[in-house]
């Protein structure tokens, strides 16, 4: 009963949008609940990218309705979107740290730049001691992005995105082209996060391992490891699926469905499970 | 026809645009003055040795090809006069300017460039900062801050060059140079020596910064857009110092 009474968090109603060419997204109508994982297949080209930058009011849509935390963002200027965006984490697809700064500098940049916050420098050091430690990576503060490795950059992206507590975390594709172990490593971080801060979450990705792990796994504070807890029967969230080809949304439901689904498109992600 | 059109009209569009939003963000805070010194830096100091080898023999040039001119009418004791008026008005704002275009405008086109396919100025934007204050009017603060210094240097150092060839090959005595040097200039070739690198440097800027921010296409796209800039930013200024030399020159006629 808890599920039908949480609030909408980020709702795409009817949204279009093209680049000179066909419709990158096609007529994509969605809504993800306060506290839910919510995870979204695609290739590459099918609009996973470009659906997360319309949730953050980067990309503006031809035709439909955006709205984050009940607010409709669709036609608000960019001085009002930097107050929405303030609650909304990004992890980017290869981390988009800058390169000019510190890893210290690049966590606490939200801190210190987002209006709404104001952090201190002593908070924001504090804080950004404290995400940096959250991602194992605490001893990495005077490093410049270039000096670390992919999956590294990746963690400090999550970092990053999660240092203001925001209580929408988008992630776009967190895992391409990481080797399965460290791939692995950043799916537990997101899961942690999900866990720790009970946050509402939406991932988009090629890899179904992981969002399978997003599914089947939760954070154990006890072990500081995850440990299986199939889909919906935990406390907290419950993970659903979508699939995203070419645009358009050609499944949208749960786990169980993803599996049976005879769809060929569907099932070649299905078919990647390790 | 009109297609054809469409393109350049936009990027003309978009080009004013960026200098709009660049130019409000001057008096609107924040102020990113720690990027600006930055910028100064890199711009000023780092653009001062070219700046000055291209300004001496400038100077240098000039005066070894009038002094043969000059030697016709017997006029070689003006060569201080020829060469002061060529540097300050004309050579030192614009060789100045594409110096700085070939090394600056490239830089921050290429700077942005990346930052663009890398997703840095997404990232900028999501965590609560508008790029074009932040990364934009710094540039262009900063370059029509220390271009005019710059051409003040290239000026000085052009009429030395020309000194030096004046002094050891022309065998004139340095006051038979510097006093023809000096009065040569007016008031009104000195406003537009310095009025000229101060639009030039909104040119070597915004055209870096605009083809840095609209690169498309990763690390191809980022060459694409660094040469674009060059291009662009050294014909705008031939551009440019063909209208302001038109203005200055009517400005001068009685």
């Amino acid at each position: 009963m808890a599920e039908e009474t949480r609030s909408p968090v980020l709702e795409f109603e009817d949204v279009s949008l093209s680049f000179e060419g066909p419709p990158v997204l096609d007529h994509v109508s969605f809504t993800v609940n306060e506290g839910e994982s919510c995870v979204i297949f695609g290739t590459a080209g099918s609009g996973k990218t470009v659906l997360l930058k319309t949730a953050l009011g980067l990309l503006k849509p031809d035709s439909g309705r955006v709205r984050v935390f009940g607010q409709d963002i669709t036609d608000m200027r960019e001085e009002e979107l930097f107050d929405v965006r303030s609650r909304i984490g990004m992890l980017f697809q290869e981390g988009a740290l800058f390169d000019s700064l510190t890893i210290e500098e690049n966590v606490a940049y939200p801190l210190l730049n987002q209006k709404s916050i104001h952090s201190t420098p002593d908070e924001a050091r504090r804080r950004v001691e404290e995400v940096l430690r959250f991602v194992e990576l605490e001893h990495t503060l005077e490093k410049f992005p270039s000096e670390l490795s992919g999956g590294m950059r990746r963690r400090v992206g999550i970092a990053r995105a999660i240092a203001t507590r925001p209580p929408l975390v988008l992630y776009d594709s967190p895992t391409a082209g990481l080797d399965p172990i460290t791939a692995n490593t950043i799916v537990a971080v997101i899961i942690k996060q999900r866990d720790v801060s009970n946050v509402t979450s939406l991932m988009v990705t090629h890899r179904y391992q992981d969002g399978r792990l997003v599914a089947d796994f939760r954070f154990d504070p006890a072990t500081g490891g995850l440990r299986p807890s199939p889909n919906g029967t935990g406390p907290g969230t419950r993970t659903r699926f979508m699939v995203l080809k070419e645009g358009s949304l050609v499944f949208r439901g749960s786990q169980k469905e993803l599996e049976a689904s005879t769809d060929p498109y569907i099932s070649r992600f299905v078919a990647r499970r390790a | 026809m009109l297609d054809f059109l469409k393109r350049p009209v936009l990027e003309v569009q978009q080009f004013y645009l960026l200098f709009g939003a660049a130019l409000k963000n001057v008096f609107r805070r924040p102020h990113y003055a720690d990027d600006i010194f930055i910028q100064m830096d890199i711009i000023g100091v780092g653009s001062l040795p070219i700046v000055i080898l291209t300004g001496f023999f400038t100077g240098a040039v000039m005066a070894l090809q009038m002094a043969r001119a000059l030697s016709q009418y017997g006029q070689v004791g003006r060569t201080g006069m020829v060469v002061s008026i060529a540097v300050v008005r004309e050579l030192g704002p614009v060789l100045t300017a594409l110096m700085v275009a070939g090394r600056n405008s490239s830089g921050m086109a290429s700077e942005l460039g990346s930052m663009k396919v890398t997703e840095q100025i997404d990232a900028m934007r999501a965590l609560g900062t508008d790029p074009i204050q932040k990364l934009v009017t710094p540039r262009m603060i900063a370059t029509c801050t220390v271009l005019p210094l710059l051409t003040i240097i290239a000026d000085f150092v052009g009429i030395f060059g020309g000194f030096i060839i004046a002094y050891y090959l022309l065998n004139l005595t340095p006051t038979e140079y510097w006093s023809s040097a000096w009065r040569a200039l007016e008031w009104n070739d000195v406003a537009q020596g310095l009025l000229k690198p101060f639009v030039f440097a909104f040119a070597v800027s915004l055209v870096g910064c605009y083809y840095g921010l609209r690169t498309t296409g990763g690390t191809q796209g980022v060459g694409r857009s660094t040469t674009q800039a060059v291009v662009v930013a050294s014909v705008m200024i031939f551009f440019l110092t063909f209208f302001l030399t038109k203005i200055f020159t009517k400005l001068a006629t009685p």
